[in-house]
């Protein structure tokens, strides 16, 4: 009885279409890529039923956490334009040097005199330490108040537009603390500004 | 998983020597195992949900010739306490006891499109104002919480106003103020 013989396949397939699909997929995603930024705070933001979704450009953040507030404008040249308007208020000088740190760091919260000590340092440190917040009396010692004026002047500048700005608090965070924040952008006729906030489900 | 040479090759029978004919086929499987892994990575780093914001309009400080006296009977106020608690109450303060509610779906937005259908009804059609009083020990999630309701509920005059003595006598009674 003759035997019935199964032909042999080669195992080898034909990966051409697959490394086509793989490729295109990998142009889309690392075009549509922004890396995740790291807050220096952990800042849980509350739920909204609310879908406008925040600028990416001419947007100021105001990051608020356990009584302390970070700032953070986008765009690289505003960042520079901003702390060259604020060196000239405060009359302190910056190498180019700090300047072409500053415009890289997102989120950062030191008082001006102790901004330069932070940009001297080597990035992995400076996420390290732990900065004390922007200070925002409500009397006299308001930095964060003239960090706002100076990076609104930036963007009308440089992009002559209006500058958006958005709190990103804490869920868990006091009211007054939050008050403190809209009241100093209340101070310079700022009365529109986003809350940012998670998006609710559907209950 | 190695190619198989299907390509002829070696001494022809003429004698003349030939250039090997090379396979065309490359193997491609480490090219797509890199491929999927640097679609992993960017997959894992990007941001799929964006943030998303709520905007938030307070009236002008220093303007004063624009307010418009509030007529009280049309007024709700809220008075946002401690653990994620809240008092309310339709009117002038002291006339009407305040009641304590949560945040819940079924409880500060019910009332507040009952009492919006009320006033609405009492008033000929024109609609509730609400007044949100955060004190200093609600959490900023309170008042995120509030204004989406009103968002949800479809109430456009409201106002985020600072809180005064009194009423935070009225949140102490009711346990809500430490």
């Amino acid at each position: 009885m003759p035997r019935v013989k199964v032909a042999r396949k080669s195992t080898a397939i034909d990966m051409t279409a697959m490394c086509d699909v793989a490729f295109l997929l990998l142009t889309f995603f690392i075009l549509s890529a922004k890396p995740k930024t790291q807050d220096p705070l952990k800042a849980e933001i509350p739920a909204s039923t609310s879908i406008t979704v925040v600028p990416e450009t001419d947007f100021s953040t105001l990051l608020i956490s356990q009584g302390k507030v970070f700032f953070n404008v986008e765009g690289d040249d505003v960042r520079r334009k901003t702390l060259e308007i604020m060196s000239s208020k405060y009359k302190i000088g910056f190498t180019p040097d700090e300047y072409k740190t500053f415009s890289g760091v997102e989120y950062f919260g030191v008082p001006m005199a102790s901004l330069r000590q932070l940009l001297d340092l080597p990035s992995k440190d400076r996420d390290k330490i732990t900065q004390p917040g922007i200070p925002v009396d409500t009397t006299n010692n308001n930095e964060l108040y003239d960090w706002v004026h100076s990076a609104r002047l930036a963007v009308k500048y440089l992009h002559d537009k209006d500058l958006k700005i958005g709190i990103k608090g804490n869920s868990q965070e006091e009211y007054p603390t939050v008050s403190k924040v809209i009241a100093t952008l209340q101070k310079q006729h700022v009365d529109r500004f986003n809350l940012i906030t998670a998006l609710k489900s559907a209950k | 998983m190695a190619e198989l040479d299907t390509s002829g090759g070696g001494k022809q029978k003429g004698g003349k020597v030939r250039t090997k004919k090379k396979a065309t086929r490359v193997d491609l499987t480490a090219m797509v195992d890199l491929a999927f892994l640097l679609i992993t990575f960017f997959i894992l780093t990007t941001t799929l949900n964006k943030p998303k914001s709520m905007e938030l309009i307070m009236p002008d400080k220093d303007d004063k010739n624009t307010q418009e006296p509030v007529p009280e009977t049309r007024t709700m106020t809220l008075l946002l306490g401690s653990n994620d608690k809240l008092e309310w109450f339709v009117g002038e303060p002291g006339k009407t006891t305040p009641q304590v509610e949560g945040y819940g779906p079924n409880d500060l937005r019910k009332t507040l499109v009952e009492q919006n259908e009320k006033i609405k009804a009492s008033h000929g059609g024109q609609p509730m104002i609400v007044i949100v009083k955060p004190s200093a020990q609600s959490t900023y999630k309170n008042v995120v919480t509030v204004m989406d309701e009103l968002n949800i509920v479809n109430i456009d005059q409201r106002a985020i106003v600072d809180i005064t003595p009194v009423e935070i006598a009225l949140l102490k009674r009711d346990n809500l103020f430490k």
